[in-house]
Order: C-alpha cells, then structure tokens, then sequence
C-alpha cells in the first residue's frame, strides 16, 4: 500500500486524555477523513459529536441525516463524489445500514463504520455493551460479500485502528467496520495521537488516464485499483447490479463469479497481509484464550492468575475479526488441549474457532449476553476447566 | 500502589463526571500512571444521581470497573447512601460537610469530611464544588499530585475561570492539609 504523511490539519497531535468514541472521530480525521454523514445513538454519538466539533477548523463536513439508512447512502456518495468517508452507529443503526453496506461492497465503495456495539436485538440495552453484532457485520448484507472488520480494545487503539481501517478501506476499497463496544467507546484513557509526519495514510487513488480507458472497476482479486471521481469528466457507472469493468449491468451467471469472487478474494485471498493478531505466549501452551475488543483486556487478567498457578496459558487477541484469522486457529488447535473463547454474546466467534479447530482440540465457550464485561474469575475457571 | 479504585459521587450539576476526567487526566498525562475513567451512562445518569469511576495503577489497566473502591468522593446523601457500604475496612471517604449526613461515625473507614460547596460559595460561586473537592482530595490522599491535577485543568474548565478553579483547588488542598495536621497526619 502506498501511504503519504497524514495532512498536519486533521491531526490534533499529542497527549490526550479521551474515550474511544472520540478517539475514533480523531482517528478518522487523521485519517484524512473529511465527510461524515450519521445520525446520533448512544453509545456512538460521542464520536460524532466530536468530529461535527473539530469539522470546520479541519475543512471538513459533518451532516445529521434523517436516519442511519441515508447516511450510509450519503457516505457512498461522498466516496464517489472523492472524499475519505465514515459515519458511527451501534446496533439499531448498523441495522439499517445494512442494506446499503451490500451496496458498498457490490461497488466497491470505501468508507468506515464503526459500529460501538451495544446490547441487542433491537434497541435492546442503549448504554450498555455488547459483542453481540460481530455476525452481523459479516453477513448482514444479503448474498456473498467479505467485509474487514477491527476490534480495539482501549481508546488509543480505537485511534490507531481508525487510521487503519481507512488505510485498508482505500486500498481494498472495501467497507471496513470498527467493531468497538460501549465499554471502549465510552472509557477515558490516556491517548497519544503522533505528529502527522508520523501518520502513514493511503491517500485517494483516483483515476486519471484516458476516458476510453476507464474502468470504474477491475476484477483480479486484487486491492490498489483507483476510483474513478464523479465530475471528472468520465463516463462510468455505478449499480449494485452485477456489473462489467466499466460499471455496466452484465447480469448473467458468468458475470456474477466474476465479480463475486473478486469480492471474496480480494479480501480472503490477503488475509494474511490483512490480518493483525496480538500474540502472547502461545508455543507451548496447553490453553489459549482466543478474545477480542473489550474481553480481550479482561481475559489477560484471567490469563495472568492462570500463569500463577502454574497453567500454562497463551493470548491469542484478535485485533483483525474479519477476514477471520483461520489459518492461525489451525496451527493452534493442533498443538493445543484447548481453547478458551471469552465474548460478550450467546456465542458468536466461538462458532468460527469451533469450525477451523476442526475437533483437533477442545473449544470452550465463556459467553454470555449482552450489558456487562466478564468476571475474570469466569475466564479462570474455563482455564482451569480446559486443562482437566 | 500496584492498583487505585476511585468513586466520585453526587447530584447532577456538581461536576462529578468531571472530577473524575480531571483526577484521570493529571494521572495519565503528569503523574505517569495508568488511569481508565468510565462514568455510568444508564438512567441512573439522567436522574439526580451521578457517579464516575477512576482506575489507577502503575501497570496498565485491565479490568475497567470498581470492584473494590479504595476511596470514595460523595457530594450528596443519596451518593452516600448509595455507596459507602462498598468500601472495606481501612478505607477513605470523603464527604460533603453540609450535605451529607452521617449514619454512622464509621470507625473502620477513615472519614474525611469538607465544606466543598461553602467554601465554593465563598469563592463566588457553587459551581466551584467540585474543585474544592477534588483540591482537598488531593491533599488527603496519596493518589495524584497537585501539580499533575493543576496541569490537567486547562482544557476541562472553562478558559476565563481557570484562575478561579484553581483558587477554589487551592482552598481545598489547603483545608485537606490543614485537617491532616489537626489529625497528626502527615501530608502527602
């Protein structure tokens, strides 16, 4: 991926003292995001209101839609129109958005989500947490599309993992999702934001050849294709129809593997350059704990008195949830007794580490629902449970 | 100190959720700790009470909440009504002299007591409470420093009433280490 230094203005540099969610509007205006177009729901609306604060001194535009359907309409429109984009929601909102996410990803639209997940279904807890829409965020779109989806677990994380997330958006021109929590999302904590010569950021790639080479699109499973701006004087189109290079409806089954499987494999076929993890420990453990987000945090306490009574434990801290680190999950499964897989839903990524552990080791849930982080001592016990 | 447990406590209008953002700013940014500062959000938030918890360690923070508070800041009854039964054995609350009234002497607690809102009062306005309180706080406890809590305010009150604020610090870091004397403690 090419990057550039982050553009000084956007780039509120030095320590802070914030919560993720404004860690995330910061992150983003870093970034070099300079459109955001969403409608307030707790837990995410500090994010908003923070980039609709710091929006006129950094040159940029904020809107409050009239619901979270047209703000991700908005967003595909800024993105083609040539802006950097993002809007945040929870639940409830990623709901509705989730129509238009297809549309994203059918025309390969960057922008960033971040979905400050909250207790469902429905409106189902406002202020309090939850991992509960990680599946969603993966298959919420009817029919195959492959999203990438970011899990931080603090406030500086939330920072750094925005900046990330529009860095793979522009160059997989893909949706990315930050899917944080109430806890991260409303947690104060200590973040360094470094100076924007320090911020490596891709920059828009638009397309600036001949018209009657001009392709909107190109299906070789590949990142690094340019956009094509509206108002550049080229003729293109952009349909959530299944599509020819240039944008055109070619609506047949030869048509759809073609673009179909770009889709998948412009994400599946770079997972290993996509995926992130946080490992600790894990040669010669005979337990990892598997968490990501706000459980994650927690599970290294858990993980800690393990060590002390002599378990021999490791961390595996998914900071990449989607494309799903199943190659990594394989390799531990088959030198493992188990693994251990904290989350705040009725169990939810415990379902992917149960498909690519492929029986080759034990796999235990700690989940429950929405409203509260772990006890700890509910993830020690697991781990005392697993080595039995 | 490996970890610190904090709950700040009140009414809404007191600047509790400010308490704690400054407490956590001078912790994080001056004195070199790790601070993690959550506020309770739920319609408990919307009512008349209001509560912000503060988790400082040298090492960084895992779990985000209170389990145990070490010591507790209430500015209202219903604040102490509400909390003072989670503090163990040994540990520091601190309350507002005129709006708080006691069930117990509390022998097994260190009990501190201070006049936040007269003397805010006496500065002009009650809005400085919150200041006085975390000044004497600052005094009576060996959590923060108050060059750290005096660096932090910038930014979390208002520019044309920094002096103020600060004033309204001093005079209660002031009477915290005057009534530490009177007790024959030694000031931190």
């Amino acid at each position: 991926m090419k990057t550039v230094p982050a553009d000084p203005k956007g780039v509120d540099s030095g320590p802070h003292f914030m919560d993720g969610d404004h860690a995330i509007a910061e992150g983003a205006l870093a970034a070099g995001c300079r459109f955001f177009a969403g409608y307030p729901i707790t837990p995410s609306t500090e994010a908003a209101e923070r980039f609709a604060e710091r929006a006129p001194e950094v040159g940029a535009l904020f809107i409050q839609m009239e619901d979270e359907l047209a703000s991700i309409a908005a967003l595909i429109g800024g993105a083609w129109g040539g802006q950097k984009c993002m809007t945040v929601t929870c639940g409830p909102g990623f709901s509705l958005m989730t129509e238009n996410l297809g549309l994203a990803c059918m025309t390969e639209t960057p922008m960033v989500i971040a979905n400050v997940q909250r207790g469902g279904p429905s409106t189902g807890l406002p202020t309090l947490t939850a991992q509960q829409d990680m599946m969603q965020a993966r298959y919420g779109p009817h029919g195959d599309n492959m999203i990438i989806a970011l899990c931080p677990d603090s406030p500086q994380e939330c920072f750094d993992l925005t900046i990330e997330a529009f860095n793979l958006s522009e160059f997989y021109r893909v949706p990315v999702i930050i899917l944080t929590d109430e806890t991260v999302g409303h947690m104060h904590e200590k973040v360094v934001i470094p100076p924007a010569d320090q911020i490596k950021v891709v920059p828009r790639n638009n397309y600036s050849g001949p018209k009657e080479d001009c392709r909107p699109y190109k299906f070789d499973s590949q990142g690094g294709h340019p956009m094509v701006r509206a108002g550049d004087g080229y003729s293109f189109h952009v349909t959530g129809l299944t599509h020819n290079e240039r944008g055109y409806p070619v609506m047949t089954a030869d048509q759809n593997k073609i673009v179909v499987t770009h889709l998948m494999e412009k994400i599946n076929g770079n997972a290993d350059k996509i995926i992130r993890l946080d490992e600790d420990q894990i040669d010669g453990a005979d337990v990892v704990v598997v968490s990501y987000g706000i459980t994650s945090r927690i599970a290294v306490k858990a993980i800690q008195d393990a060590r002390k009574e002599g378990i021999k434990v490791g961390s595996l801290r998914m900071i990449t949830i989607w494309p799903f680190c199943e190659k990594r999950i394989r390799e531990i499964s088959a030198k493992v007794k188990a693994i251990v897989v904290p989350e705040i839903n009725y169990g939810q990524m415990v379902l992917e580490v149960e498909r690519n552990a492929g029986g080759r080791c034990k796999v235990i849930s700690v989940n429950h629902c929405g409203g509260a982080v772990h006890d700890p001592q509910v993830i020690l016990d697991a781990i005392r449970k697993a080595i039995q | 100190m490996s970890t610190q447990e904090i709950r700040f406590s009140g009414f809404g209008g007191q600047g509790i959720i400010r308490c704690a953002l400054i407490m956590g700013k001078a912790l994080a940014l001056y004195d070199d700790k790790f601070a993690t500062m959550t506020q309770a959000f739920g319609p408990e938030a919307r009512g008349s009470a209001c509560a912000a918890q503060l988790v400082v360690s040298d090492e960084r923070v895992l779990y985000p909440y209170i389990t145990q508070p070490g010591v507790l800041l209430a500015l209202s009854q219903e604040a102490y009504d509400k909390y003072y039964g989670e503090l163990p054995k040994g540990g520091t609350l601190i309350v507002e002299h005129d709006l708080v009234k006691l069930r117990s002497e509390h022998p097994d607690l260190r009990l501190l007591r201070v006049p936040a809102t007269r003397y805010a009062e006496e500065l002009g306005n009650r809005l400085f409470t919150n200041l006085v309180a975390l000044g004497f706080f600052t005094a009576v406890t060996d959590v923060v420093s108050a060059e750290a809590m005096k660096k932090a305010l910038p930014g979390l009150v208002p520019d044309r009433f920094l002096k103020i604020n600060i004033k309204a610090f001093d005079k209660g870091y002031e009477h915290g280490i005057q009534m530490m004397s009177q007790n024959g403690e030694a000031a931190s």
